[in-house]
């Protein structure tokens, strides 16, 4: 039987729907990317993830697949000749611990230390500091967290890579500099200049502008 | 036995726990369904440990596996390591799509269940209302999938294998969730609007490696009366 696969997806800002492209590229499976439209998502979407209505969904021969993180660990599986996590059971939990770090705690410790009013910010800042200190020392000296290659925890990353740039421009909030951070600098670097991460993520010009308009009116009101 | 390197399953296997931390007795649960030998260390949360702090220098918290010298943190991390080292008595499903439905669930329900009471504890007024609107959605949800999946010949979404993982990621609410509704002030469990979730938390508690290890409620109760207004008064202050 012909393998159907389908990725419904947000437009090229949407960095979770970046994830699974770029999961899917490594792996060499041919896909359809099906773009959805956020403020007017189709009634597909919506039976696919009835539960909460979101983008990513991967569809497999008919069988919808919600949840970025979950469909990463799905293509590992599926298409296990090019595996995408690691194989001893304990380095495979330390690359989710830090994935679900990265999205339950990370990000948003960083959103707030970005968005703080100016009495604020120095804790918050220092928060975030703290917690991107935690991942610069998983990363070590390695060049991909996944060791040679890119794996489930540089893609789970793919935040790191794109969004804190991005933030750090539009919001003029110094985080993630080269100072404080030399291995996760120099990670962003690598990992945005591989091939199939260069296809699929956004220009950092374009990310910007997109994010500055999102934000004006928060912006006008600081 | 199983036939998987025995080499990987043999060394220490420790656990840092709590007795009345639902995280901790999840990790148990999944212990104990796989017959693994294991320590127990019981932490004192208001003097932790220095095991405990290196172990787990991130959420600084229990439970933590430490097999071999090795830690883990995070009862749904752990849960599928201890799936993946040890082969008897499968959590999570074979299939990979089974698979994936299931983590789909177990992060629902941490989200939208688990997290929302937590969080309805520990507000009050018109905060708790729109809290405890929501989590009682939630438990619809999980109603509505109890309904599809269980009936009279399976008990569990474990399915035709007894217990799985969405069991023990939900088996908190058996014995936790009464008593904090009674602490908290507020009620969300109702036999009649969810009598297919209320008779999974009466088989789950009645599983022969579950049932011991539920705490009285007095003792529940005690313990959260104590707990819920320095929570209280952590959130006001920030």
């Amino acid at each position: 039987m012909a393998e159907e696969v389908k990725l419904f997806g947000g437009m090229w800002a949407s960095l979770y729907s970046r994830r699974i492209e770029i999961a899917l590229k490594m792996t060499g499976v041919q896909f359809e990317f099906i773009e959805e439209d956020l403020q007017n998502k189709s009634p597909l979407l919506l039976q696919y993830n009835s539960i909460h209505k979101k983008v990513p969904v991967l569809l497999h021969n008919g069988m919808p697949i919600a949840e970025s993180l979950i469909i990463l660990e799905y293509i590992n599986e599926t298409w296990p000749d090019n595996p995408i996590l690691p194989r001893d059971p304990y380095d495979r939990a330390m690359a989710r611990f830090w994935a679900r770090f990265i999205d339950e705690k990370l990000i948003w410790v960083s959103w707030d230390a970005y968005r703080s009013k100016e009495e604020d910010q120095g804790k918050a800042i220092e928060e975030a500091c703290k917690q991107l200190k935690a991942l610069e020392n998983e990363l070590k000296e390695k060049e991909f967290f996944g060791g040679d290659t890119v794996g489930y925890l540089d893609i789970a990353a793919i935040m790191v890579a794109s969004w804190f740039g991005v933030m750090q421009e539009v919001m003029k909030v110094e985080l993630l500099t080269e100072e404080n951070f030399p291995n996760l600098c120099q990670w962003v670097e690598k990992f945005v200049d591989c091939p199939i991460v260069k296809e699929c993520l956004p220009h950092k010009e374009k990310m910007v502008e997109f994010i500055r308009v999102l934000l004006k009116d928060f912006l006008a009101s600081r | 036995m199983a036939s998987s390197s025995v080499a990987d399953q043999e060394g220490q296997v420790m656990l840092l726990g709590f007795w009345f931390s639902p995280f901790v007795k999840r990790v148990e649960w999944a212990l104990k369904f796989k017959g693994i030998e294991y320590d127990y260390v019981e932490e004192d949360l208001t003097n932790k440990s220095t095991l405990l702090l290196t172990s787990n220098p991130i959420h600084m918290r229990v439970p933590v596996l430490i097999h071999n010298g090795n830690p883990i943190a995070e009862s749904l991390v752990i849960i599928e390591y201890i799936d993946e080292t040890w082969k008897q008595n499968p959590i999570l499903p074979q299939d990979p799509y089974e698979r994936a439905m299931a983590r789909f669930w177990a992060n629902f329900i941490e989200q939208k269940v688990t997290e929302s009471t937590r969080e309805a504890l520990v507000s009050q007024g018109e905060q708790q209302e729109k809290i405890v609107k929501e989590l009682k959605e939630a438990i619809e949800v999980v109603e509505g999938e109890a309904k599809a999946k269980l009936n009279d010949k399976t008990l569990f979404f474990g399915g035709g294998n007894g217990v799985g993982y969405v069991d023990i990621v939900l088996g908190w609410t058996c014995n936790w969730m009464e008593t904090i509704e009674e602490v908290g002030g507020f009620k969300v469990l109702d036999p009649e609007s969810q009598p297919q979730f209320h008779k999974w938390m009466a088989n789950f508690r009645e599983v022969t490696f579950v049932k011991p290890t539920l705490a009285p409620k007095e003792k529940l109760v005690e313990y959260f009366r104590m707990v819920r207004p320095a929570r209280l008064g952590l959130v006001a202050n920030k």
